[in-house]
C-alpha cells in the first residue's frame, strides 16, 4: 500500500510541476503586461507596478521567476481577479463548494441509477429489456448537454412549474456562508426556516444535478453490463452454479460485488468528464460554481482568473482521482499489489 | 428472498414520501417567507453603493432611492417637493438658497455602525464637500471622480456651502443657474453621514464609505455577494412612511432569458427590462408596465480618435444606418425615431432642426470626399447590459455592421461585461459606441450638460470626448436665465450646432418596461431617474 500510495503521490507532484508552469506561461502568452495577468492589479500607478515587479521578480532569471511564482502560489497569494479585484483564492473559495456540491450529487445520482440498470441488462443478456437498456444508455449520451437543460428548465420549471430554474436556493433564505457548502451550512445555521432551506435547496440542485448526471449514468450502465457480464463468464460463478446456488445469491453475494470493483475504478476517470459537464450546466442554471465563474472569466478576458481557475479546477479533479484509485485499492488487492493472486 | 424483497419495498415507499414530503412542505412555507418579500430581477452588478460617484443606471437603481434620500426630490408631476430639507428659500437673483433641514431623520444602525445622532447640517455639509472640495478627506477615496457633478460644473458654480445652525444650511452660488434645484433632488446628490465617516477614519478603513452604505433612507443594506445578489432589510427608524416589506433582494440576472425564465417560474417578483411582452401580457398571473423615460439611445463617436476625428465620416456613417430598421427590430416599433437628443415631451423641444437621412449614395460621397476610397476598419462597442434607451445593443450593432459594409466600413463588434465597458469607454479605448443617456430631472439641461457640454469631455462619461465652446457657451447662457423663451432660442441654436458636429448620431427615445407578478402593488417605475421600492408591497 506504501508503495500504492508513492506511486500515486508523485504522479500528482509532476502534473501539478506540468500545470504550474502551464499557467505560469499563460501569464506569457495571454495579450498585455505579464506583471499584470499574474497579479491582477489593473489600476495600478506606475511605482507600484515596479514594486510588483520586484515582488514577483520580474528582474530574475525566468526559472528564478518560476520559483517565485510557485512560493506565491504556496503562500495562497493567487493574485486579483481582474474584474472583481478580489483574492483569486476568495473567489475560487466561494466558487469551489457549489461545484463540488452539484458534481458530487450528480455522481451520486448517476451511480445509484446507472449501475443497477446496467445489471439488469447483463442479467437479461441478448433479451429485450437488454437492447431497450442500451438503446437507451446510447441515446441519452448522445443528447448534447446545454439542449437538455434548456428542455428540462422548459418541462419542469415553466410548463409544469415543479422546480425552480436557476441557482441554488431561494434567494429569501439567509444563510450564512461557513463551509461553503449550502447543504452543511443550512444545518449549521439557526435560522428559524432551516428545514424550509433546507427543501429548497433539495428542489433546486435536483434539475441541474440530473442534467449532469444523465450522459455519466448511460456510461455506467455500459460499464456495469460489461464489468457483470465478464464476472458471470468467470470459472467461480461457474462454481458457483454448480454448487447449486439459486441465481439470485450468485448475483448478490457474489457476481455485484466483484462486478462494483471495476466499475469503481472508472469512476474517477468519468470524474473529469463530470466536471466539464457541470461547467455548461452551470451556466444554464446560473449555478454559482466555479465552472460558470470560470467561463464568465473568459468573456470578461480576466487572465488573473483563467489562470487560477484551471489550476484549482485541475487539481480538484486530480485529486477526486486518486481518491477513486485509493478507494479501489482498498477493494481490490490485486490493484494495490502485484505480487497477490495468479499472474 | 421474501426478506429482500420487502426491504425493497420499505427503501421505495420511503424514498416516494421523502420526494411528497419535499414538494408538499415546500410550496406551503415559502409562501410564509415571501410573503412580504420581494425579490427584484436587475439586469446588471453595481459598480459600488454610493451614487455620487457613477451616472450608470444599474448602480442608481440599486442604490439612490433605497439607500439614501436627497434634500428635495421630484414630486409625480415633476414638481420639487421636500424630502429631508423641510423646506428652502432661494433669494430674488437666484443666487443664495438656504435648506431648512428635517429633524430626528435617523441614520440605519446595521451591525457595522450605530448612530448616536440624528441628521444634521454637518452631514450635508460633508456630502457635498466631498465632491466640491479636492483637498477633503474624502474626496480622493474611490476614485476622486465625481461624474454627475463634474458634468454639471458643480465646483464651479457654488462659492461656499455655510452652515448657518444645526438645521440650516445655506448655497451661494457664483451665478445664478436654473436647473440648481433640480440637479440637487437628482439620484446623485445624496445625504451621507458624516458620524460614520469619522468612525471609518479611525478604523482606517475610509473606503468602506462607499462598498458598506450608510443612509437615511427607507431600506439598509444587510449582505451583497458581488455579482450575485444584494439583500436589503427595512430602515426601522425610517422617517417618512415605512415600507411594509420584510425583505427586498436584488438578484443579478444578466441574461435576458434568465430573467424571463425566473418571472415565469414565480423565482422573482419583478422583472427589470424584460424580453417577450406578448408571453407577459397573456400570461394572468403577470402585469406588464410601462412609462414614457426621458431618454436617448444613441451612437457616439469618439471624436479625439481616428476616424471619427474627421468630422466627414461621422457624417458619412450616420446617413449611411438605417435607423428605421433598427426601431422596428432592436425596439420592436415602441420608440421614437429620434431626430435630435431631446425627446419630444421636453419644453426645449423643436421639430424644426434636421435630421439625418438615410442615404446610402450620400454617404458613399461623403465617404470619398473625406479621402477612405478603398474602405474602412472600425471598432463598435455595445453595450452588453438592457437599458431603456437600448434594450439590445449587440442586435444593434449587427444591423450597424450590415448597413456599414455597404460603404465598404468594416465594423469590429467589441463587448464587455458593464462595469469593464464603462470604464474603457471613459478612458477612450472605444472608436464607437452605443450608449444611451436617461434623464434624472426633466430640465432639458440635463440632456445637454451632462453628455456633451467640455466638463463632461473632460470625465469621458459621455464616450464622445466632444468639446465645442460655441456650443458650451450657448448651454450656459441658457442656464443663466429663468426665461423659458430665452431659454428654448439659446437651445434651439445649440442643437443645430449638433446636427452640423454630429458628435453622436440619436437613434431612439424609448419606453422603459417592467414586468411583475400581479400580487405587486405600488409604484416602481419613474419617467426620469432611478426605480423606487417606498412605496411598493405585496399582498
Amino acid at each position: 500500500m506504501l508503495l500504492f500510495t508513492l506511486r500515486r503521490f508523485n504522479l500528482f507532484l509532476f502534473t501539478m510541476v506540468l500545470l504550474t508552469i502551464l499557467s505560469f506561461s499563460l501569464s506569457f502568452l495571454f495579450p498585455g503586461e505579464q506583471i499584470t495577468n499574474i497579479s491582477g492589479k489593473i489600476n495600478a500607478s506606475p511605482e507600484s507596478i515596479e514594486l510588483i515587479a520586484l515582488h514577483y521578480g520580474k528582474h530574475e532569471s525566468i526559472l528564478s521567476q518560476y520559483w517565485i511564482y510557485l512560493n506565491h502560489l504556496f503562500k495562497g497569494d493567487w493574485g486579483l481577479s481582474m474584474t472583481s479585484q478580489l483574492p483569486i483564492l476568495d473567489e475560487i473559495y466561494n466558487h469551489l463548494p457549489a461545484t463540488i456540491e452539484l458534481t458530487i450529487s450528480a455522481l451520486f445520482i448517476a451511480m445509484i441509477v446507472g449501475i443497477p440498470i446496467g445489471f439488469i441488462a447483463a442479467i437479461n443478456h441478448r433479451k429485450k429489456s437488454d437492447d431497450l437498456i442500451l438503446s437507451f444508455a446510447m441515446i441519452g449520451y448522445s443528447i448534447p448537454i446545454f439542449w437538455l437543460g434548456l428542455l428540462a428548465i422548459l418541462i419542469f420549471s415553466i410548463q409544469l412549474g415543479w422546480l425552480p430554474s436557476a441557482g441554488q436556493i431561494s434567494l429569501l433564505y439567509e444563510i450564512k456562508q461557513i463551509t461553503g457548502i449550502q447543504f452543511i451550512d443550512i444545518l449549521l445555521s439557526d435560522s428559524p426556516y432551516k428545514w424550509q432551506a433546507f427543501q429548497d435547496a433539495s428542489s433546486h440542485i435536483l434539475l441541474p444535478s440530473c442534467v449532469v448526471a444523465l450522459a455519466p449514468a448511460t456510461i455506467f450502465i455500459r460499464l456495469a453490463r460489461t464489468s457483470m457480464l465478464n464476472v458471470l463468464e468467470t470459472h467461480y460463478i461457474k462454481a458457483a452454479m454448480a454448487k447449486g446456488l439459486t441465481f439470485r445469491q450468485i448475483i448478490y453475494r457474489h457476481a455485484i460485488r466483484n462486478a462494483m470493483v471495476n466499475v469503481i475504478r472508472d469512476v474517477g476517470l468519468q470524474f473529469a468528464n463530470l466536471v466539464t459537464l457541470a461547467m455548461v450546466t452551470e451556466v444554464i442554471f446560473s449555478w454559482p460554481g466555479i465552472g460558470r465563474w470560470l467561463i464568465e472569466s473568459i468573456y470578461q478576458r480576466d487572465y488573473t482568473a483563467i489562470q487560477g481557475g484551471l489550476l484549482a479546477l485541475s487539481c480538484f479533479i486530480f485529486l477526486v482521482h486518486i481518491f477513486t484509485d485509493f478507494v479501489y485499492a482498498t477493494l481490490n488487492p490485486l490493484a494495490r499489489e502485484k505480487n497477490r493472486g495468479s499472474r | 428472498m421474501a426478506f429482500y424483497s420487502s426491504l425493497k419495498k420499505a427503501h421505495c415507499s420511503f424514498f416516494i414520501v421523502m420526494c411528497v414530503g419535499l414538494f408538499a412542505c415546500n410550496s406551503e412555507n415559502k409562501a410564509s417567507l415571501s410573503a412580504n418579500s420581494i425579490v427584484y430581477c436587475s439586469e446588471g452588478a453595481p459598480e459600488i453603493f454610493n451614487p455620487q460617484l457613477i451616472t450608470s443606471g444599474v448602480t442608481v437603481d440599486a442604490t439612490s432611492k433605497q439607500l439614501y434620500n436627497q434634500l428635495i426630490t421630484f414630486n409625480a408631476d415633476n414638481s420639487i417637493s421636500p424630502s429631508l430639507a423641510k423646506s428652502w428659500h432661494v433669494t430674488r437673483d437666484n443666487k443664495k438658497i438656504t435648506f431648512y433641514i428635517r429633524k430626528n431623520v435617523n441614520f440605519h444602525q446595521t451591525n457595522f455602525f450605530t448612530p448616536t445622532r440624528a441628521l444634521n447640517a454637518d452631514d450635508v455639509l460633508f456630502s457635498f464637500n466631498r465632491i466640491l472640495d479636492k483637498k477633503h478627506l474624502f474626496h480622493q477615496v474611490s476614485g476622486g471622480k465625481y461624474p454627475f457633478f463634474q458634468s454639471v460644473g458643480f465646483s464651479e458654480l457654488i462659492q461656499s456651502i455655510e452652515r448657518i445652525n444645526d438645521y440650516t444650511v445655506r448655497f451661494t452660488l457664483n451665478r445664478a443657474d436654473s436647473s440648481f434645484l433640480a440637479n440637487l433632488a437628482t439620484d446623485f446628490s445624496v445625504i451621507l453621514s458624516k458620524e460614520y465617516a469619522e468612525q471609518l477614519v479611525k478604523q482606517n478603513q475610509m473606503e468602506h464609505i462607499d462598498i458598506h452604505p450608510i443612509g437615511t433612507g427607507p431600506f439598509k443594506l444587510k449582505e451583497y455577494r458581488t455579482g450575485s445578489f444584494i439583500r436589503y432589510n427595512p430602515h426601522e427608524q425610517y422617517w417618512d412612511e415605512k415600507t411594509t416589506l420584510k425583505q427586498l433582494v436584488y438578484d443579478i440576472t444578466p441574461s435576458n432569458t434568465g430573467r424571463l425564465t425566473k418571472l415565469l417560474t414565480g423565482e422573482c417578483d419583478i422583472s427589470s427590462y424584460p424580453i417577450a411582452h406578448e408571453k407577459i401580457k397573456k400570461n394572468p398571473k403577470l402585469a406588464l408596465d410601462n412609462v414614457t423615460a426621458f431618454n436617448i439611445g444613441y451612437l457616439g463617436f469618439n471624436t479625439t480618435k481616428y476616424p471619427f476625428d474627421n468630422k466627414l465620416v461621422r457624417k458619412a456613417v450616420s446617413h449611411a444606418i438605417n435607423r428605421q430598421a433598427i426601431l422596428d427590430t432592436v425596439y420592436f416599433g415602441k420608440a421614437e425615431a429620434a431626430t435630435t437628443i431631446l425627446p419630444p415631451s421636453s419644453w426645449a423641444y423643436n421639430k424644426d432642426i434636421p435630421s439625418i437621412n438615410y442615404s446610402i449614395k450620400m454617404a458613399k460621397n461623403i465617404l470619398e470626399e473625406a479621402g477612405f476610397t478603398d474602405g474602412l476598419t472600425i471598432d463598435l462597442w455595445a453595450m452588453p447590459v438592457q437599458r431603456s434607451y437600448n434594450p439590445d445593443a449587440v442586435t444593434m450593432a449587427k444591423l450597424i455592421q450590415a448597413d456599414l459594409k455597404l460603404i465598404g466600413i468594416t465594423v469590429n463588434i467589441v463587448s464587455y461585461n458593464w462595469h469593464e465597458f464603462l470604464r474603457r469607454v471613459t478612458l477612450g479605448e472605444h472608436q464607437s459606441v452605443l450608449l444611451g443617456w436617461t434623464a434624472d430631472h426633466p430640465d432639458p439641461d440635463n440632456f445637454f450638460t451632462p453628455l456633451l457640454s467640455c466638463g463632461a469631455a473632460e470625465t469621458g462619461n459621455n464616450g464622445n470626448f466632444w468639446c465645442n465652446n460655441q456650443f458650451d457657451f450657448l448651454i450656459q447662457s441658457a442656464l443663466a436665465t429663468t426665461e423659458i423663451n430665452k431659454r428654448k432660442a439659446l437651445y434651439m441654436q445649440a442643437l443645430h450646432i449638433l446636427a452640423e458636429e454630429l458628435p453622436l448620431l440619436p437613434i431612439a427615445h424609448s419606453k422603459r418596461f417592467q414586468a411583475r407578478s400581479i400580487k405587486i402593488k405600488g409604484q416602481l417605475l419613474n419617467s426620469f431617474g432611478s426605480i423606487d421600492f417606498k412605496g411598493v408591497s405585496k399582498n
